[in-house]
């Protein structure tokens, strides 16, 4: 067991009051422990965690690109291996870093089994750049690449499943979390470094400029997402679903309407048909994974 | 030990002789042989080393970056388009001080496809901060592999090092080297010694950003250690000189230059078909010399200077093109020459692997001669 009253990811630094990504971060790091070596891809945390000579770090840590973090702690594992050392290797990286441009380096590593635990603080876009949409943007998001308008819902398109990309790549361990559960997210992480092998977690983390809400609610937006049935809660233990959090679920208007991202959905009139598309993906979760309690 | 060996082969056996401890490379013509030699001998434990077949050279030159921070001495090897693709990570690792070695077997880059010899891969990487020795031959390939980690390490440096040798022209080429024992490589290439390390016991953050009040400083620091490498490679080129018998203390070479009119400069193979090339001008009377540039980051600038101070005419010999200007090396031969009477003129050549014989060169220096240069040599007009 590690010590969870460690503070590994100093207050201080820049992220944005109320940021989800942020408090990811430091319960990831009281799950991992101070043995750790944490990797980051450009993105969100990178910039304000670090802007030299300030650090918020209390274990080392490393940047180097936007799409490299999966190759960066391939070679680190591989050093403390030869070097007969005991790290965990855990990269932090934003979804965008991992879902598209991390893919082919990300695939790599999970295919080459790495002892490492990769973890997603999923706030759904390119915050760091301005809100651009990812593959991990939700159907019917506006964002700045993805904008409503009077001939667009916003987003196109579904998240891309990342965790059963990896899970066919034959990890061990592949789960999904969300900040507003801290314990169980702690808990996920733990499990995840102690694994061996390459090992992946998911993590929602709500952004509160990019979504649009008031910074004091990203606890309640992150339960919301899982209340709705919109981001399902789940481990998965050599590529079979285990524990999926079961809900008495709500309507996702409810999820929908607390965002500005979603605006589009019930301004200037409510668009029942839309909101519907989105009712239509919480229902296949809720099928998919069995949470209806 | 005098041995026959492929190029390839030599610079795989001098690596392994480096003890590197991570290894991560993707195999690409006309680099594949070294790569797979240094796998098989993974494969029979004649190398104790991590060796990760990565999916990508952009993975390779990344895990080579993870490795070199975590404190491990790294290598990889590539060419052309597998260069390319490392072209971020290349400012990446010299920006964050790692001092990774890695091999470049000279290639064309495309379009149009080629799988032959230029110089044009490495070139295109020369303001990356990586420091780049260039071999005329296979044993110049294999000792520069040894010095190079013994440059890049040391804590004045901190430098990555490309070593280049001619694609094909080299490394598939079998010739005599006196390869070092183990035990001579290791009295003169200390274990590495990392000057900072990712560790959980003394954490500290590697590759954080830097707002315009600091940035411009971390890039002067890197020019100045860039510049510092002159001085190192000539310690540890006479060191080199001293244990193994083959001195490489000169950034630059000459090669009966004291009384030469028309000097050539050159890069790597072509080297050794100008020196048999002057041997013959010289037997019909011509003087004509030349000064084989070995290092060509950090640029010899004063070194060339002071080289050719006696010299009327030049003839610089460029495997590459800055396309809309000059071959690289004569910009900054110009550059290095400027304020003095000396002529130089530029001629492309040998791109895409076009042979270069010896009366090219001869023909190169009557175009010098005559005063007509800065052009592509050997254009097949008919095609144009
Ligand atoms: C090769 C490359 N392309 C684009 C960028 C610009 N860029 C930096 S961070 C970023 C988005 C990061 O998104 P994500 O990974 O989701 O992290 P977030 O900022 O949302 O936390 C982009 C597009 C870059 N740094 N490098
Ligand atoms: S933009 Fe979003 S992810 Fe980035 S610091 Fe602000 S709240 Fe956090
Ligand atoms: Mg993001």
């Amino acid at each position: 067991m590690v010590d969870k009253t460690l503070e590994l990811f100093e207050c201080g630094h820049r992220a944005c009051g109320g940021c989800g990504a942020s408090s990811a971060v430091r319960m990831i790091l009281k799950g991992a422990g101070e043995d750790t070596i944490v990797v980051s891809p450009t993105g969100c945390l990178e910039v304000f965690s670090t802007p030299y000579p300030e650090t918020a770090w209390k274990v080392p840590w490393i940047h180097s690109l936007f799409e490299n973090a999966s190759a960066v702690a391939s070679g680190i594992e591989a050093s403390l291996k030869r070097q007969g050392r005991k790290e965990k290797v855990v990269v932090i990286g934003g979804d965008g870093a991992t879902v598209d441009i991390g893919m082919l380096c990300l695939s790599g590593a999970f295919e080459r089994n790495h002892d490492i635990t990769y973890i997603c603080y999923d706030n759904e876009a390119y915050m760091n750049t301005g809100i651009q949409r990812s593959g991990a943007t939700p159907f019917d998001a506006s964002t700045t690449t993805s904008p409503a308008g009077s001939c667009s819902m916003g987003n196109k398109h579904q998240k891309k499943d990342i965790p059963a990309i990896l899970a066919a790549h034959g990890a061990p361990y592949v789960a999904t979390a969300t900040m507003a559960y801290p314990t169980d997210l702690m808990k996920k992480v733990e499990t995840a470094v102690n694994t061996p092998g390459a090992c992946y977690i998911q993590v929602h983390a709500p952004c509160c400029t990019g979504w649009g809400f008031d910074g004091s609610k990203t606890i309640e937006v992150g339960k919301l997402a899982v209340e709705t049935g919109l981001w399902v809660n789940y481990e998965m233990i050599d590529g079979v679903v285990k524990k999926a959090k079961k809900v008495k679920r709500k309507p996702v208007e409810d999820y929908l309407s607390v965002q500005k991202r979603f605006r589009h959905l019930f301004k200037p009139q409510k668009n029942d048909e839309e909101i519907a598309k989105v009712q239509a993906i919480a229902d296949r979760n809720a099928e998919k994974f069995g949470i209806d309690l | 030990m005098k041995q026959i060996l492929e190029g390839s082969h030599a610079v795989a056996e001098a690596t392994r002789l480096c003890r590197p401890e991570v290894i991560a490379a993707y195999p690409i013509t006309p680099q594949t042989h070294i790569v797979e030699a240094l796998a098989q001998m993974v494969a029979d434990c004649r190398l104790q080393s991590e060796y990760i077949c990565v999916e990508s050279e952009f993975s390779a030159l990344s895990a080579c970056l993870g490795a070199s921070a975590a404190g491990s001495r790294t290598y990889s090897a590539t060419t052309s388009q597998g260069l390319a693709l490392m072209f971020e990570v290349c400012f990446n690792v010299a920006g964050m001080r790692l001092p990774i070695v890695m091999t470049i077997a000279n290639r064309a880059l495309s379009a149009p496809l080629s799988i032959w010899n230029d110089q044009q891969d490495s070139i295109a990487l020369r303001d990356s901060g990586w420091i780049q020795l260039y071999a005329e031959d296979n044993q110049e390939a294999l000792d520069l592999h040894i010095l190079a980690y013994r440059v890049c390490e040391d804590h004045d440096i901190l430098l990555p090092a490309f070593v280049c040798f001619d694609g094909f022209i080299l490394t598939h080429t079998y010739e005599p080297v006196d390869m070092p024992t183990q035990e001579e490589v290791d009295a003169y290439l200390p274990a590495f010694n990392p000057y900072q390390k990712l560790d959980a016991k003394d954490p500290i953050s590697f590759g954080m950003y830097a707002t315009p009040d600091y940035y411009l400083e971390f890039r002067y620091e890197n020019q100045r250690a860039m510049l510092r490498t002159k001085e190192a490679i000539r310690k540890y080129g006479a060191l080199f000189g001293e244990q193994f018998g083959r001195d490489y203390s000169g950034l630059v070479e000459g090669y009966k230059l004291e009384d030469a009119e028309v000097a050539i400069i050159a890069m790597g193979s072509i080297c050794g078909t100008v020196k048999d090339a002057i041997d013959e001008m010289r037997a019909d009377g011509k003087k004509v010399g030349l000064l084989k540039i070995r290092c060509y980051r950090p640029f010899p600038d004063e070194e060339i200077a002071a080289a050719l101070s006696h010299i009327k005419t030049v003839a610089v010999l460029d495997k590459n093109i800055s396309l809309g200007s000059k071959g690289a090396v004569a910009l900054e031969v110009k550059d290095a020459l400027y304020g003095s009477s000396i002529d130089v003129y530029d001629y492309i050549l040998g791109l895409g692997g076009r042979d270069i014989r010896k009366k090219d060169i001869k023909a190169i220096v009557d175009l010098a001669e005559k005063g007509s240069g800065d052009m592509f040599y050997g254009l097949r007009e008919e095609l144009l």
